[in-house]
């Protein structure tokens, strides 16, 4: 399977949040806070266990210029490591 | 200016029902006369918040034994908070845990001292055991996330593969396997609980094979024995950077052990604004960054990543907060690590956490 067509979702126990001290989005989880740049928000708003890494990269493309699909699968990728979202095929 | 801080550690009580003698609490427990009252708490939160605090750990102690833990979830989550109860399970029933989740924790961290019964409660030094096994069924049915912690000595260390076992059987998502660090009760008792190299070794082989078995189940979180290291830890990733402890008094510390550190000019909530303690105070600004380094951290390159290691752990081996700590290899004390590790295993029992008479 490819890397694309992987659909991740956050897993139990993370939450997202605006932080108005730090003026940032970030996530809460039980290991730790990820602060996220506006890029990075828009791509874990769209991690609902429904759209896949390919669906994640069309609709931010919609949004923002530039959004390059390797970029999203490295983030979904970073995002996956520090065991913000889960991934299933 | 500093960076504001992710993390709070509340330690709201350190009353518990159980001794572990190798609890990180100071050895002088505060007393619940001179705990914080609801109010205050609530202030410390709201405080922390504005500071730019993102999560409270609820701890203690045991935080269930504060009647009014309901109100302080409740106040820290409506904050935006993540909260985090770490519990020894003990007074958890499905009532009470219900009613904390539905005011907004967030996840549960929850201890066990052993694998088996009988050596799990003689740790303890209460009938903890099948309390544990039931307050998990309960995160479960919740639908929480659950972290388990163990603690690991030389009691235990050969039945860490047990340990793994139980944290599967409790459906933990995570597991904290923490070799213990010598603060407070653990540094009291640390002939008693310092483990042997082999049985380090051994461990480290479970621990590997099980992290591989376990892969996409369980997160395996292996904190190692820093006297057995060649480098130190990156001891709360640098002093005053991320995270502040409130002690049950009040007391503001950059960690928990603080305390043990003389003339740190420790503030308190009481006294002073939580943001002027973070930013401004002595205690937060001691050995905050690089400058207060001396050789050899000074010149090298790993105090980008061990921050000179542990401020409690130099002044409790070398008597002086600002040395490089001793478990580095670099460090011209790592003698006394070693003086210590050398010494005959002490058969005794570890003496029982407890308030002094």
């Amino acid at each position: 399977m490819s890397a694309v067509d992987v659909v991740p979702r956050l897993r139990p126990g993370v939450k997202r949040s605006y932080d108005e001290v730090r003026r940032c989005h970030v996530v809460l989880f039980p290991e730790g806070v990820l602060v996220l740049n506006e890029t990075a928000a828009a791509v874990v708003g769209l991690c609902d266990g429904r759209n896949s890494v390919r669906d994640i990269a069309a609709r931010l493309a919609a949004e923002f210029d530039g959004v390059r699909v390797a970029d999203v699968v490295e983030l979904v990728g970073r995002l996956a490591e520090r065991r913000v979202v889960e991934l299933r095929g | 200016m500093a960076e504001p801080p992710f993390g709070l550690l509340a330690e709201l009580t350190h009353r518990c029902p159980l001794s572990c003698g190798y609890c990180s609490n100071p050895v002088e427990l505060v007393r619940r006369e001179a705990e914080l009252g609801t109010a205050r708490w609530c202030e410390v939160f709201d405080q922390a918040r504005a500071l730019g605090v993102l999560q409270v750990h609820l701890s203690g102690g045991e935080p269930l034994a504060r009647g009014d833990l309901p109100e302080l979830v409740e106040h820290a989550a409506g904050l935006g908070c993540y909260v985090n109860l770490v519990t020894s399970g003990l007074g958890l029933t499905a009532r009470r845990l219900a009613d904390l989740a539905a005011r907004g924790v967030d996840h549960v961290q929850l201890s066990v001292q052993d694998a088996r019964p009988g050596e799990a409660d003689l740790i303890a030094g209460a009938r903890a055991f099948d309390h544990k096994l039931a307050a998990a069924g309960l995160v479960r049915e919740l639908g929480l996330p659950l972290t388990v912690n163990a603690v690991l000595h030389r009691l235990n260390l050969d039945r860490v593969d047990g340990i793994i076992a139980l944290a599967e059987r409790m459906g933990a998502q995570r597991l904290e396997l923490a070799n213990t660090q010598y603060y407070g009760w653990a540094l009291r008792n640390r002939a008693a609980l310092l483990p042997r190299p082999d049985q380090l070794a051994r461990a480290a082989e479970v621990v590997a094979a099980a992290r591989e078995r376990l892969a996409g189940r369980m997160e395996l979180v292996h904190v190692v024995a820093d006297y057995h290291e060649a480098h130190p830890k990156p001891c709360m990733h640098g002093w005053g950077a991320r995270q502040l402890t409130v002690a049950p008094d009040g007391d503001v510390l950059p960690c928990p052990a603080a305390g043990v550190i003389p003339d740190l000019g420790v503030e308190n909530v009481r006294d002073r604004p939580l943001a002027d303690i973070w930013h401004h105070s002595r205690a937060f600004n001691a050995f905050r960054g690089f400058d207060w380094m001396r050789e050899p951290c000074r010149g090298c390159p790993r105090k980008e990543l061990d921050f000179g290691g542990c401020r409690c752990q130099a002044f409790q081996l070398t008597g002086d907060a600002a040395n490089t700590d001793p478990v580095c290899s670099l460090s011209p004390h790592r003698a006394e690590v070693d003086r210590v590790l050398a010494l005959e295993p002490e058969p005794a029992a570890p003496v029982r956490r407890g308030f002094g008479r």
